[in-house]
Order: C-alpha cells, then structure tokens, then sequence
C-alpha cells in the first residue's frame, strides 16, 4: 500500500501543470478566479486551445480522438485543471453527447459531428428532463412520431443548460407509449435551427440565464440522426450514468476553493477584517471540510485504484457525487459567510462598493448557483436510492 | 498509489479475520466479559501462538518488524468482533513506548515476554483533575538515591487491573518523564473499573512507591515527545479498529433493514430509512480512507504525520458517532438491549472518540496549524 504517484504519473503531472499554466489566456484565469460568468466564447476559446494539444477529450477513444490514460491520470488531469483555474469546458459535448456518438453512433454520425464536438464547432445542448419527468426521468412525454425518412417532434424540455447558445441538441423522445415507460424513448439529435424549434430563458435564483425552456412544435428531424435502434434510447442513456468516475467529486475544484478560502482568510486578518472568535470559528469550520474533503480526494483515489484493475464498484460513482457535491456546496456557504453583509449588493454597483473585490459581489450567486449541483445529472436523493439498491439488494 | 494489500498483509488480515469468526462469537464476547478479569487468557496465549503479539515489534527484538498497514490490518479485524484482550493496551500503546524509547536491556526484559503472552502492560497517564487531553500530569518522581519515589493517582487504565506492568508519565524536576511500574510493586495500589465499552480499566494510586533508576524510559524531560509518538501510533490503531466496529455496525443494520418485517414489509423498503444507510456507508467510506491514511502517515516527517493522523480521528469521531447513533435508531428497542451486538459497537465507537483527543480536540490542532497541507 501507497498513496504516492509513480514517477511516471509525477512526470505527467508536471507535464500538464506547465501546459495549464502557459496555454490559460490571463483574461480567463482572472474570470474564473473571481467566479464571474463566462461566456460562450471564453469557453470555446479555452476548449480549442485543448484541442490543439489533443487533450480537449481525453476520456474518449483513441481512434476519435481520446487518449489512453489510466485511471490515475485522468485523475491527476482533471485536478490540475481545477487548480489551474481552467474552465472545465462543455460536459455535454465531452462527457455525454461525444461518447454516446462514439460507442454508439453510426460511421456516417461519427465523420459528421466527432471532430466538431471535440473543437466545440457544434455547442450542444441536453434535451433530457421535461415538466413532467425530473427525477422520474423515464415519465417523459415528448412525442415523435415517423413519418416518411423524419421523425416529427412535438412536446416540451426544460431546464435545459445553455440551449440558448446550442447549435445541436440530443434528446430522449417517446416514440412508443404501449409498454413500460422505459421503453419506447428513442435518441434523437436535433439540430437547434430547425423550424419548430422555441427556446425561452429562465432566470434562476443566481440571477443567471442558463437554463432555458425548449418547445417542439411539428419539428422534423431525419431518421438518420437517430442513435442505434428506435425504443432503446433510454439503454443507451443509461450507459453513460457511472461510466466516468475519475472526476465526479470534482476533488480538484474543491481543493481549489479550499486555497482561495485559506488566502481569503489570512488576507482578511491581516487587514483586521477577521478577528478572535470569529476567526477561530472560521478556521476550526476549514479544517472540518478539509478533513472531509482530505477523505473523500482518498476515497476517489481508491476507487481509480479500483477502476485500473477493473473492479467495479458499482455504487461508488454515487457516493462520490453525493458528497463531492455537498463539500462544493459547504465551500460557498464559507465565502457567502465572508463576504456577510458586502456581499448582498451583486450589480453594477457592487464593484465600487467593495473596491474590486471580484469574490465579494460574487459569492452570493455563487452560493446560490451551487445549489444546482446536487440536483443535476440525477439529485442526490436518486443517488442514494441506486446505492441503496445496491446495498439491500431491492 | 497502490490501496491493495501485499501477499504477506492479505494472509494476515485472513489469519486474523478467522481468529475473530473462530473465537469471537457475540455470545463468546458476553461470556468473556463477564467471566473472571474481563478478558480471556486463553484467547491472549492464541495470539501469542498466530504470533500477532509480535507483529509491530522489530526483528532484533524478537518480532516481525510489522508497520502501520499491519497494524491496521490486526486492528480493523479486533475492531469487527469487538475483541476486548489488551492488544491496543499492550502491544499498541505500551508496546509503542518501549519502541521508541526503551533501552535494549528495557526491551529485553519485556518484548520477548510480551511476544510470549506472558506479560500485559499499559498506559497510565490520565489523572483525575486532568483536562480531558493532555499531557499535564500531577503525578510526580522525585530522585531517591539512583532511584526514583512516584506519588500521584491514574484513572481510566485500560487493562490497568490485569497488567504485569504499567508506563507511569509522572513531573520531574527536569520535566515529565515515563516510568515503569510494576503492578505488585508496595505502595502501588490498583483498583478494577469496568468500562461502559466493555474494557476493562483500572484507577491506580501511587503512594511513594519505590523504584529503581531503570524504570526510567528515556531521559527526564522527554516523556511528553515520547508519548505523543505513542498518541500516534495508538491513534492509527483507534481508528482502524473503529472501521472494523462502523462495518459490522453497518452489516449488522443492513441486514437488519432486510430481514425485520413491520407494516408486513422489510423496514428497508422504507425511503426514510434507506437513504440513512446510504449516508453510514459514505461516513464508512471515509473513515476507511482515512484509516489507511493514518496507516501510511506513522513514517511521515513529524508535522505532516501527526496533521494526517489527527484528521482521521476527526473523521472516525465524528462518523463512529453518526453510524452508531443511526444503527441503534433504526435498530429502535432491540438496539439498546445489552443482548444485541449493535449496542456494544456503538459504545466502542463512543469511547474511541473519548479516547486520545477526541474529534474537537484534533480539529483544533488542525486548525491552529492553518490545514492539512505541510
């Protein structure tokens, strides 16, 4: 037993700290270290960057453009990136939408869209939850039904993280109600111009415009860009859920913030703005989520361990999201309480306010985007129900 | 990084697993405790026999030369069957002591016979009207001649009515300094204590007890950088041992939520309760990493080791106390009855946090020394 990486993972990691640390353009390093919003094309700027190196999708296939790391380096990428303050790019052109086209994908749907989604020359967008289907996402009730060589969509996503930039959506549409709800949902790409197409902001609690309302109306899409067979759709969701393990507590970020909380902390005593009881309790709160977050970073690497020697567990996932996401989010709760009242103005004015202090204004959207994390890419609550099946056995 | 065990660890944690199946049924458990002294000679002398007395002790001594990983493995196993013999007393703690600060004649005269079986010992250094960690002590050795004159009181011995021998810290003029006593020594006087664990302990009193000048360990002055080593050590054995007490707690309340039928359906079936399983698997989890943590930390330079090693006592504190409270709610009335397993571990778990700083005390030296990182 050991926790030290081999000289060969070490010498990879300085390979991709140098890289993070000279490829970053400073504008956004500076964006991201005082968490303000990023746009679309600080994220495409970032990601072709990648792509020149060839690490823009490192969890896919060789043959597609992938690299053939371990476990051990995945993981050691994605930390670096964190604590590089590097954006994290598209999780729905890397993670979901590119490996699905990979594994599942016809060669006609791989030459059309790999390499656009690899240099994000496509953003795409996920059509997965609906009013009706959140949590019960099988319960979804968008319709397509054939006609001739198309499929006519008509129904309704919502929520649906940054359509309003998207070119392309892949989404589960019902093609078939007779049987059980998980069956009959068919995979769809849709490309976003269609006609029929709708997509209405929704603000949320951040005060941000990520999420968004899709509407179909009589929208026609080829049945050439249908992934695999018609009715399987929810399968070839499905297999993507636990499939990539390496980063989902995203130790790395939270590490990151841990940092910046210690250098907050120490800035602020300096300058008399922290003192006595008040610092004391802060720094007995960071050494509590460090304790935590020191196991839970233990806890990943045991299950990469796991992974390189090809031993599933198959819960695990879940608990790495579970509590990766409950750290991230007790890691906003300790800035929102720094900043205190300073922090409640978050506009224009809010700069002059607080002497371009970036993380004043912006730990209360934070705090409050965050909330997010443990509802996305199925919510906690779900999380625990997959392992408690896993533990009782029903 | 590598998280397996080695062929020689994966046949001692088999070796040590099987003794508990073998010996240390529940029912087996409540007869030793209430039997004669609290713990079973005859399980001792078995491990004397499986050689697991000797594991930490270096080669030159008579041991194996085992480390933390070893250490961890026996303690995770004793931790499952809730083994009450003075392995964590003896071979630990008091064995930890003559480790790192007996002289060869010291570790002559004791280790081999330690190996053997044939000689318990312990720590005495909690006091009375001492805070509830720390190494300020009121006993006191005063120079007699070559010798040395002991007076003051110890409570809270663990396995103090049964040992052969016991490591006094006690002030000196030149600071405090570890002693050892022998139990049968005039003047020396211990009283049996049972604990709410299950352990047995003892309170000590010294009335000018008498000793020569080689019961000292190490020099005047030294006693609290010895014991600290020996708060390390013992401590990564703790939390090893409270993993093996969290995953039979667990076990035990999973099956538990399978089998126990009301509302003519397993209890398991309901949300509310699932969902706080799911939550003691996670606190297991990482009171397992951390336990290994603890385990590789004990050869770390000084700083970093005793950081690593008071984070997983935070985190087996804090978890040990959640996983037993939500194993005995959800067990409701048959989990606080003496006759069910899942009670004792929750106690176990209980005096583990109490024990050697508990999960506040250790968070505060993190925090006094700014996190984790060296």
């Amino acid at each position: 037993m050991d926790l030290d990486f081999t000289a060969e993972e070490l010498a990879f990691r300085d390979e991709v700290r140098s890289f993070f640390r000279e490829a970053l353009p400073d504008d956004l390093r500076a964006k991201m270290i005082e968490r303000r919003h990023l746009e679309k094309d600080d994220i495409v700027r970032w990601q072709r960057i990648l792509n020149a190196r060839g690490w823009a999708v490192p969890n896919w296939p060789v043959e597609y453009g992938g690299q053939a790391w371990s476990p051990a380096q995945r993981y050691i990428y994605q930390e670096e990136m964190a604590l590089a303050h590097a954006p994290e790019g598209s999780p729905f052109n890397i993670n979901m939408i590119g490996p699905i086209i990979a594994r599942f994908g016809t060669d006609a749907q791989k030459d059309r869209f790999l390499a656009r989604i690899a240099n994000l020359d496509d953003w795409w967008c996920q059509g997965f939850s609906e009013p009706g289907a959140g949590s019960d996402l099988a319960a979804l009730k968008t319709r397509a039904t054939r006609d001739g060589d198309d499929y006519v969509i008509n129904g309704q996503k919502i929520w649906t993280t940054q359509a309003q930039h998207a070119d392309w959506m892949f989404a589960l549409v019902r093609t078939d109600s007779s049987g059980r709800k998980q069956q009959g949902i068919t995979f769809l790409l849709l490309d976003m111009k269609t006609p029929g197409i709708t997509v209405r902001p929704i603000e949320t609690i951040d005060g941000g415009h990520d999420a968004n309302e899709v509407f179909f109306d009589d929208v026609r899409v080829p049945v050439e860009n249908r992934i695999g067979e018609e009715g399987r759709g929810w399968d070839y969701a499905k297999a993507l859920l636990g499939g990539e393990r390496s980063g989902i507590a995203r130790i790395g970020l939270s590490k990151e913030r841990l940092i910046q909380l210690r250098a907050l902390e120490r800035d602020l005593a300096e300058r008399g703005m922290l003192t006595g009881r008040e610092r004391d309790r802060l720094r007995r709160k960071l050494a509590e989520v460090e304790v935590e977050l020191r196991a839970l970073e233990l806890t990943q690497l045991r299950v990469v361990a796991a992974d390189a020697h090809g031993a599933h567990a198959g819960h695990a996932a879940s608990i790495l999201k579970i509590k990766g996401t409950e750290i991230q989010q007790r890691m906003t709760e300790l800035v929102l309480e720094l900043a205190g009242p300073a922090g409640l103005a978050t506009d224009a004015q809010a700069q002059a306010n607080t002497a371009g202090e970036g993380w004043v204004e912006a730990a209360a959207p934070f705090y409050f985007t965050m909330r997010k994390v443990s509802i996305f890419g199925g919510a906690n609550e779900i999380q625990r129900n997959i392992v408690a099946k896993s533990i009782l056995g029903f | 990084m590598n998280f397996e065990f080695s062929e020689e660890q994966q046949m001692l944690a088999d070796m040590v697993d099987r003794f508990v199946a073998d010996r240390y049924a529940f029912e087996t458990r409540q007869k030793i405790m209430a039997g004669d002294g609290g713990w079973s000679r005859e399980n001792w002398s078995a491990l004397a026999e499986l050689g697991l007395l000797g594991l930490p002790f270096a080669e030159e001594d008579g041991g194996f030369g085992g480390g933390g990983v070893e250490t961890m493995i026996i303690m995770t196993a004793l931790g499952r069957g809730l083994v009450i013999e003075p392995y964590l007393s003896t071979v630990v703690m008091a064995g930890a002591a003559l480790r790192n600060a007996a002289s060869q004649e010291q570790r002559a005269a004791r280790i081999p016979a330690i190996i053997a079986g044939s000689h318990i010992m312990s720590l005495a250094h909690q006091e009375p009207a001492m805070p509830r960690h720390s190494f300020d002590v009121a006993t006191t050795a005063r120079r007699a001649g070559e010798g040395w004159r002991l007076d003051g009181c110890k409570i809270s011995v663990p396995h103090g009515a049964g040992a052969d021998e016991l490591i006094v810290s006690a002030q000196t003029e030149a600071g405090m300094a570890l002693f050892l006593v022998p139990t049968k020594l005039s003047g020396v006087d211990v009283v049996r204590a049972t604990g709410y664990d299950g352990t047995p302990l003892a309170t000590m009193t010294l009335a000018d007890v008498a000793l020569p000048g080689d019961a000292l360990l190490g020099e005047p002055g030294q006693g609290e950088a010895i014991l600290a080593r020996v708060f390390e050590e013992t401590n990564a054995a703790l939390v090893a041992e409270a993993v093996g007490a969290m995953r039979e707690t667990f076990d035990l309340t999973t099956e538990y939520l399978k089998t126990r039928t009301q509302f003519d359906v397993p209890i398991g079936s309901f949300q509310a309760l699932r969902h706080r399983a799911v939550d003691m698997l996670i606190e297991l989890e990482l009171s397992h990493s951390m336990a290994i943590l603890a385990a590789l930390s004990l050869d770390l330079p000084g700083d970093q080791r005793r950081k690593n090693i008071s984070a997983a006592k935070v985190q087996v504190g804090r978890s040990g106390r959640m996983i037993g409270q939500e194993a005995v709610q959800m067990h409701g009335a048959i989990g606080i009855t003496s006759e069910y397993k899942v009670g004792h571990a929750f106690k176990r778990l209980t005096a583990i946090d109490a024990l050697l700083g508990d999960a506040d005390h250790h968070i505060d030296l993190i925090a006094d020394a700014d996190g984790l990182a060296a």
